[in-house]
């Protein structure tokens, strides 16, 4: 086995046993990237000169025989996600030149267990897209199927991890967009409680929506990255006093007298035969394990889509009024008066898909429609919400797939945008929610492409989804499977 | 028949935080611009606000100040629009739940009369930045010094029926926000302002159109802005015309309000209730530890000064329209006579300030000194002329009051003795007024008085000065 392939606990253990240092695993790793990226384009920017400086650091920590759980770990972040001192773009031209005088929270957390940033991951545009293709610096392609989409908006990420480029990267997930690319990547990806991971310095697309969250190839890893990322942060007050938590904890729990939800409306009209055998067949292995499956109902998670997209634009459409062409951003050389050069600037640094959703969002905000279209949302949205808090008083852990299909071909839903938004149908409650919710692989299509599955938790039920992941991946090896890539001799 | 004016007032107090409302630079006035600026109040992407718990405490005191109701349960809500002095695209503020709700203030008219105003709400928000066009040519300079600066926004029912009913209710506002030391009240550098709606109408019937007017930065300009656009309305009223619902500005140097923009022109501010921050929630604990630090109010002081000191209701309104001047009478009161005290601070320590343009709390006449000054008239070491003379001496060149009154002589000549010298040598000398005097001329006693206030240089008591000369005087030779 590569270095490539192993998992975080592995990695650890070879760099306290000295079978390899931070500066080699740093080194293999870069070169791996630099062979793959140019056909997945999951990185958008390569921290190389920073990254063996801080393996240096991490090595000579060690060799104080320092043990931190993360020390001399590779990561790489979604690019939303703003890095002191290297760009972050957001996928977008607006942001094309930003380099942020200050760090996201988690960034800094994280490089305060001693981890090495490898670079910065592509993603959809402001994190709004399902497939990775409005990015401002090209479409990520998936691993398993270069002619397939790897999911987004995460898909950086998700790429990356699946391919082998870093072990485990950070996602930002508003409506699914940690779920559904480690869905199509075959990773495993969670999206804590809202409120879990600080949104300090995390660029917001939708905030009340809004959650970073863990991707890595196992449950496992999800679990002690997730340890270093969560934590109350003064910074953010949306962030949770409680949010603190040890995931490792916990982990090997047997899934005996573990209630299981199944709802009837995720395996209805849209889900692909594959996905839907699949995950019956994950199902099936729980119950196996020692878990109790029942059937339930979550009668509104069928408005979650069109009132996710009223409450996320409109949001949306506030957050991105800071990106104006006066100060940091991309500003437009034609602009001849003030509004000219909001105008402008704002038309020439968006792409196509957030100019879209911020016309959505202005609309549902003017006067006159906010009560028909972002009042009545909120409704829906606290009806949605009484839909888990009604099941989860029955049932521990609700399962059900993560998408409606595995990978699509590249370009195949930019036509039409509503057919884009139908790939997060089965996301995008959690989100409305706050509640957490986790993607593990249970499968592969005929055709070769990852399928994932999703599991819902109550509030603050982290762990326990962490925990049926890791008890479901000790019986199964769908996440040990690796994508053949060309690239053998990294 | 007669125009019925309606005015209601809004104005913006800048609470006096140390630290901006949603982050942790400083709030001071004229740093080097950008200087107090952060990633926060920069809106760099990804930052978030926190809410300044210590603009919330000065709220809450506001809200108790003027009996309202205290909203339990608050929003923030964002009021969208681009303007390059905001850097978010959208202030941070409250519109449908705001902190205070419905409370009142009595206003004191010059005539005696009170009058109660109600005050509709009053809400947290951010301040904006400044937008420098003078020293950049063809180009806007941007300062965000002030972006993030906590606002609270004190909005009055329509209950004002004239510019001095407005006036009167800002002054008092004026004086609370500072009694209660949320605001330094300091209008020229924009810590209070006032923009004012007026509108006309014929009284009884509904409330007129009416049109805001920006930029008060003055008690003055307030009510000169509110004559100047009564007249406006209505020449355009009785000449047939309607009045536009508009912003208007008022050019102080011009003396007159113009258009800035009408209704159609206005934004649709698309509120919505800000995701990044929770409901703002009292409870009741907060609210008693903030009661209890509330200091005496500036109805209950004037109660107080009238029981305590003796004074008439205008005396003691007048002696707490300020905090500053009600303590700083209350330092000169100490012990001595409380009406003769409000007769000197209200009489000659308030002229003098007022011709020098001096606030009371640069006063150069210390409270103690003052005092002083009232007590040797009270134990008749001098008379009230010769303190009148020693106050504009102290006033403009300083100097200690008994020093001056040893050094010059000025002490009050209250031996019988030499009084009675004095009103002999007058009597001997002016035969023919003594005569008048006998014959009936009662008011020829002032004549002797003032020839002997002159003969001793004004340091006789007078009180002794009338007592001899009418016991000389009415004594037949």
């Amino acid at each position: 086995m590569d270095l490539h392939d192993f998992s975080l606990r592995q990695l650890r253990e070879g760099l306290q046993k000295r079978d390899f240092s931070a500066q080699e695993l740093t080194k293999s790793l870069l070169k791996r990237i630099h062979t793959l990226n140019p056909e997945l384009n999951a990185f958008v920017t390569v921290t190389e000169a920073a990254a063996l400086e801080s393996a240096a650091q991490a090595d000579a920590r060690l060799a104080k025989g320092e043990s931190g759980t993360l020390l001399g770990l590779p990561i790489a972040h979604k690019d939303i996600f703003c890095t002191a001192d290297v760009p972050t773009t957001c996928g977008s031209k607006m942001l094309k030149n930003f380099v942020a005088p200050y760090s996201a929270t988690v960034v800094e957390r994280l490089a305060a267990e001693g981890m090495v940033m490898l670079g910065k991951l592509n993603m959809d545009e402001f994190a709004m897209g399902s497939s990775n293709e409005t990015s401002y610096f090209g479409p990520v392609r998936n691993p398993w199927n270069t002619e397939m989409v790897p999911g987004g908006s995460s898909g950086g990420s998700a790429a990356a991890v699946a391919a082998g480029l870093v072990p485990v990267a950070t996602g930002t997930d508003t409506g699914g967009s940690i779920r559904q690319p480690a869905a199509l990547c075959g990773i495993t990806g969670i999206k804590p409680t809202y409120g879990r991971v600080s949104r300090y310095g995390m660029i917001a697309f939708a905030s009340s929506l809004d959650q970073g969250g863990a991707m890595a190839r196992s449950a496992e890893d999800c679990a002690l990255l997730l340890s270093a990322m969560a934590a109350h942060d003064p910074r953010d007050s949306t962030s949770h006093p409680a949010a603190a938590s040890d995931f490792l904890r916990g982990l090997d729990r047997p899934l005996q007298g573990l209630r299981v939800g199944v709802p009837e409306e995720f395996f209805g009209e849209g889900l692909d035969p594959e996905v839907a055998a699949a995950v019956q067949a994950g199902i099936d292995q729980l119950a196996k394990q020692g878990a109790s499956i029942q059937s339930i109902r979550l009668p509104n998670n069928p408005h979650a889509v069109s009132t996710y997209y009223v409450l996320a634009p409109a949001e949306a459409s506030s957050n991105l009024s800071r990106f104006d062409g006066v100060r940091y951003t991309h500003r437009s050389s034609a602009a001849e008066s003030l509004d000219d050069l909001y105008l402008q600037s704002r038309y020439e640094g968006f792409g196509a898909e957030v100019r879209r959703r911020i016309l959505v969002g202005t609309y549902v905000l003017s006067a006159g429609y906010y009560d028909a279209y972002y009042l009545k949302a909120q409704q829906v949205r606290s009806l949605i919400r009484e839909d888990f808090r009604r099941a989860f008083a029955e049932v521990d852990v609700i399962v059900g797939p993560t998408t409606p299909e595995p990978a699509f071909p590249l370009g195949a839903k930019n036509a039409d945008p509503v057919a884009m938004y139908l790939a997060d149908i089965y996301t995008i409650a959690v989100n409305l929610a706050g509640i957490p919710a986790l993607s593990l692989p249970c499968g592969f299509t005929q055709s070769g492409l990852p399928i994932g599955m999703q599991l819902m938790g109550d509030y603050f039920a982290d762990d326990l989804l962490l925990n049926v992941a890791h008890r479901y991946q000790q019986e199964s090896d769908w996440h040990l499977a690796r994508p053949n890539l060309k690239a053998g001799e990294a | 028949m007669d125009w019925e004016v309606v005015i209601g007032l809004e104005v913006h107090a800048q609470l006096n935080t140390a630290t901006k409302i949603f982050c942790g630079c400083p709030t001071t006035f004229g740093a080097e611009p950008n200087s107090h600026t952060c990633p926060v109040c920069l809106a760099m992407p990804g930052a978030l606000p926190v809410l300044n718990e210590a603009a919330v405490d000065k709220a809450i005191a506001f809200g108790l100040a003027i009996g309202a109701e205290l909203n339990r349960h608050s929003v923030f809500a964002r009021k969208n629009y681009f303007y390059p002095d905001l850097p978010k695209g959208y202030q941070i503020s409250q519109y449908e739940l705001p902190v205070v709700g419905k409370g009142r203030l009595t206003v004191q008219m010059a005539d005696g009369s009170e009058k109660v105003i109600g005050v509709t709400r009053a809400h947290l928000e951010e301040d904006a930045g400044k937008s420098l066009h003078e020293a950049f040519v063809g180009q806007t300079g941007i300062d965000l010094n002030r972006a993030g600066t906590p606002l609270l926004e004190i909005v009055s029912e329509p209950d004002m029926r004239s510019s001095a009913e407005a006036v009167a209710y800002l002054k008092k506002l004026h004086a609370l926000v500072r009694y209660l030391e949320i605001c330094d009240g300091n209008m020229q550098e924009g810590s209070f302002r006032c923009d004012a709606n007026v509108s006309l109408r014929r009284p009884g019937a509904p409330f007129g159109t009416r049109a805001e007017i920006k930029n008060l930065n003055s008690f003055r300009f307030l009510e000169k802005a509110i004559e100047y656009e009564i007249l406006r309305q209505k020449d355009i009223l009785e000449s047939g015309g309607s009045i536009v619902q508009e912003t208007r500005l008022y050019d102080a140097n011009r003396d007159e309000t113009r258009s800035m923009r009408n209704k159609e022109e206005a934004n649709d501010y698309r509120y919505f209730p800000d995701p990044d921050l929770l409901p703002l929630v009292l409870a009741e604990a907060r609210i008693e530890k903030v009661r209890q630090s509330l200091p005496e109010l500036p109805d209950a002081k004037r109660e107080r000064f009238m029981q305590a000191y003796q004074l008439s209701a205008y005396d003691a309104g007048v002696l707490t329209a300020g905090r500053d001047l009600a303590d700083y009478y209350e330092r000169v009161a100490d012990g001595v006579e409380g009406k003769l005290a409000a007769n000197w601070v209200m009489g000659d320590l308030l002229g003098a300030l007022n011709k020098a343009g001096v606030e009371i709390q640069d006063c150069p006449v210390s409270a103690e000194k003052l005092r002083l000054l009232v007590q040797r008239i009270e134990d008749k070491t001098i008379s009230g002329k010769i303190a009148k003379e020693i106050f504009e001496e102290i006033f403009h060149q300083g100097g200690e009051i008994d020093a001056i009154i040893d050094s010059r002589g000025l002490r009050q000549i209250t031996d019988v003795a030499a009084i009675a010298a004095m009103v002999d040598e007058i009597i001997a000398a002016n035969p023919q007024q003594v005569a008048g005097f006998r014959a009936g001329k009662d008011k020829l006693l002032g004549f002797f008085v003032g020839q002997v206030m002159k003969a001793s240089q004004g340091k006789a008591n007078p009180d002794q000065v009338n007592a001899l000369l009418l016991e000389r005087l009415q004594k037949p030779e």
